[in-house]
């Protein structure tokens, strides 16, 4: 089984799969043997059959708008925010926008291409699992996700901005 | 000037490890070229023609005198001995060594600076006028809210990897604009509303590159408690829908022309309508705090030196035309702020040796509290000089080569380090402003034809900013020669405006005799008031084609 990193940069086993988005005419191939993350529209259009199962999480892909589960997030055990390369900053906007105003308060996890240098990034942005690229040395990454003990501004990760810890 | 609390000396260190950590991996091959990329241009490193090439940060312009030292010892101990002043109020060096740059990067830490953000896909340094805090017309110094906008960017954890680089600059001004704000990402201006409240008018999209744009209002006035939950809106909308599929449709102001600027107010509104009252919300005390930083210096009582002046200058006129063009008006009576150029002729413009940087450091000590501030036309400026001062400082910097009383004329050029320096140029830039500066070495000459803004840019990338020279010169290359192609009418201040292409390019040679047609036209046809933008602007392009293409 593939390895996660936790916020706090232990690792663990872990057996979601991640179901890609199916071609014109196929349908969705979920395991049977193990929990599945799937296309999150399509999680939506099947709400009724899928809502419940805690073994069926969504993925959201960078380019897609969270928006179109905001008031059902918590019903989902996990919910994967795609980097398809790690320089497509548009993930960390969606983890902030499911943690901060969708009030998602389950596991979020970074899968695609993350690497080491972003998962202090993702951690201030409401991640709290992380699918590290296969190639890259995990037991770096709690180093990587601590390189700064403290940050400038209020994100997922705290309401108080040094300006207002300053003050107090 | 700010100072640094034990909250960002820890987070610099930290930066500095860092970066420390990922340079090894780098170099150990566990970071590919790619990967790394971001991180170090992140961290101001490019890698260049010659050489990597590291990009200082100086927010907002300001400098103190021992971190102008620093910069110097810096250029001894790990460069060739020279800096280059950039547009954008920072500082360059040519030719460091990669495994150094940590080095470097703890060297500046220790004087509070660093390279944080100077290049990549983020958030980049805040600009401001250079005569902030010293001049009579502003509404209030923009350096506080500059500062809190740096904080703010720094390491900003959703923001570091948007779809392509992001400026934001600050003006405070009624009257000037040397800030160009409306060639930014973004532009804050400065206002009072009906009531007296301040605020900012924002601008969003302007820029230069490919696509040049004045920035469009899209907000006429947002108070100043909201200033970062507005632009955090701003950023997210950019980060989430600016185009990530071509490099060159990837700036904000391509978005914004997408949507119209309408569209892409609405869609900001409707962001900033669920954050406007979170944690990041400015507060009364904070804007307080951060304008204790920036308060006046320990100023003498004086009055205006009016009749020693008028002494000196009667009795030597070059000091008399260095007054009238370098050195400005200051808020303070007894009073001056003042210019130094670095542009004299045969020294590629903003350049500086360690020595010099030494020099104008003894020279902030001595005369100006300590204190100078990078313009964008990359000359620095000593802002509080008593004005019974100014004949003995103007002796001592004219020796140096400081004291080329040029300032806003034709030869106070822009200009980028070109094809000399740079792997991304199609031409060189220095060589064509040096040719340009000969061919107008009359100070006379020079006064006659008043404030004429010369941009150089050895490719479209625009770092000389040519679309706003009021005449600006491109570097393009047509089957592996360099061609330079010429703009009339550009302009970065109040009236900004993108210059239009005159006509085919020109050969570098040919380029000073192009320019003094274009000169010439302008001394035949202007009116007794006119600026050289004013007669452009009345008479149209055609009269300058006509000549320059006879």
């Amino acid at each position: 089984m593939p390895d996660v990193i936790n916020a706090d940069g232990t690792i663990r086993q872990d057996n979601w799969a991640v179901v890609p988005r199916p071609e014109d005419g196929e349908s969705l191939a979920i395991p049977s043997d193990q929990p599945a993350l799937i296309p999150a529209d399509l999680w939506l259009a099947g709400y009724e059959h899928f809502t419940g199962n805690d073994r069926i999480g969504v993925w959201f892909d960078s380019h897609d708008e969270p928006e179109i589960i905001a008031d059902k997030v918590n019903e989902l055990p996990l919910i994967g925010v795609n980097f398809p390369r790690f320089v497509d900053g548009r993930g960390y906007s969606i983890a902030r926008l499911l943690r901060e105003r969708f009030g998602y308060r389950n596991e979020l996890r970074a899968i695609g291409d993350v690497l080491l240098d972003q998962l202090q990034f993702m951690k201030r942005c409401g991640f709290d699992s992380y699918a590290l690229r296969a190639d890259k040395d995990i037991n770096h990454a709690a180093t990587c996700l601590n390189f700064f003990s403290q940050g400038y501004q209020a994100a997922t990760d705290t309401d108080l901005p040094l300006f207002r810890r300053r003050a107090g | 000037m700010y100072v640094y609390d034990e909250h960002d000396r820890q987070m610099a260190a930290e930066r500095v490890a860092q970066f420390r950590d990922q340079t090894r991996r780098a170099l150990a091959g566990e970071l590919s070229e790619e990967e790394f990329l971001p991180l170090r241009l992140q961290n101001g490193l490019y890698v260049q023609r010659h050489a990597p090439m590291l990009r200082i940060c100086v927010p907002y312009g300001m400098l103190r005198s021992d971190q102008l030292r620093r910069l110097a010892r810096i250029t001894r101990d790990y460069d060739k001995g020279y800096a280059h002043f950039t547009t954008r109020q920072n500082v360059q060096l040519n030719w460091p060594a990669l495994e150094d740059v940590p080095d470097i990067l703890a060297d500046l830490a220790e004087v509070e600076m660093h390279a944080n953000q100077t290049s990549g896909n983020c958030i980049r340094n805040t600009t401001t006028d250079q005569f902030s805090g010293v001049q009579a017309d502003e509404i209030t110094d923009p350096r506080p809210y500059c500062e809190i906008i740096r904080q703010w960017s720094t390491f900003h954890p959703e923001f570091a990897f948007l779809p392509r680089k992001f400026k934001v600059a600050v003006n405070a001004s009624e009257k000037t604009d040397r800030a160009a704000i409306r060639i930014h990402d973004i532009g804050l201006q400065i206002v009072r509303n009906d009531a007296g409240e301040l605020g900012f008018r924002v601008h969003v999209g302007g820029g230069l590159g490919r696509t040049p744009m004045v920035g469009p209002v899209i907000r006429e006035f947002l108070p100043e408690l909201d200033l970062l939950t507005y632009l955090e809106a701003v950023l997210r909308v950019y980060n989430r829908y600016g185009r990530r599929d071509n490099k060159f449709k990837a700036r904000i102001k391509i978005l914004v022309k997408a949507l119209t600027p309408e569209g892409f107010a609405e869609k900001v509104e409707a962001e900033w309508a669920h954050i406007k009252d979170s944690p990041t919300r400015l507060t009364p005390e904070a804007i307080e705090r951060m304008k204790g930083f920036f308060t006046e210096p320990p100023y003498e009582a004086l009055d205006n030196a009016t009749d020693l002046l008028a002494r000196q200058r009667f009795e030597n006129r070059d000091f008399d035309q260095w007054l009238s063009h370098n050195v400005d008006v200051h808020k303070k009576p007894g009073y001056a702020i003042v210019t130094l150029t670095l542009k004299k002729t045969g020294t590629p413009p903003g350049d500086v040796t360690d020595h010099q940087l030494e020099q104008i450091a003894d020279l902030a000590d001595e005369y100006s509290f300590g204190e100078v501030r990078v313009t964008h036309h990359q000359n620095v400026v000593l802002a509080d000089v008593r004005q019974d001062r100014l004949l003995e400082l103007w002796e001592a910097i004219t020796p140096m080569g400081f004291g080329t009383a040029n300032l806003n004329t034709l030869t106070d050029i822009i200009c980028c380090p070109g094809g000399d320096y740079c792997a991304l140029a199609n031409a060189k830039s220095i060589p064509v402003a040096e040719a340009i500066q000969r061919r107008f070495e009359d100070l006379d000459y020079l006064y006659d034809l008043g404030n004429i803004d010369l941009n150089i840019s050895g490719c479209m990338n625009a770092c000389g900013h040519h679309h706003v020279g009021n005449i600006g010169v491109l570097g393009v290359d047509k089957k592996g020669e360099e061609f330079y192609q010429v703009s009339l009418g550009g302009s970065s201040h109040h009236d900004a405006d993108i210059g239009k292409i005159l006509g085919p390019s020109f050969a570098r040679e040919d380029m000073p005799e192009v320019i003094a047609k274009i000169i010439d036209v302008y001394v035949d046809q202007r009116t007794e008031e006119e600026e050289f933008l004013d007669t452009y602007r009345r008479i149209g392009i055609k009269p300058f084609k006509e000549r320059v293409y006879a």
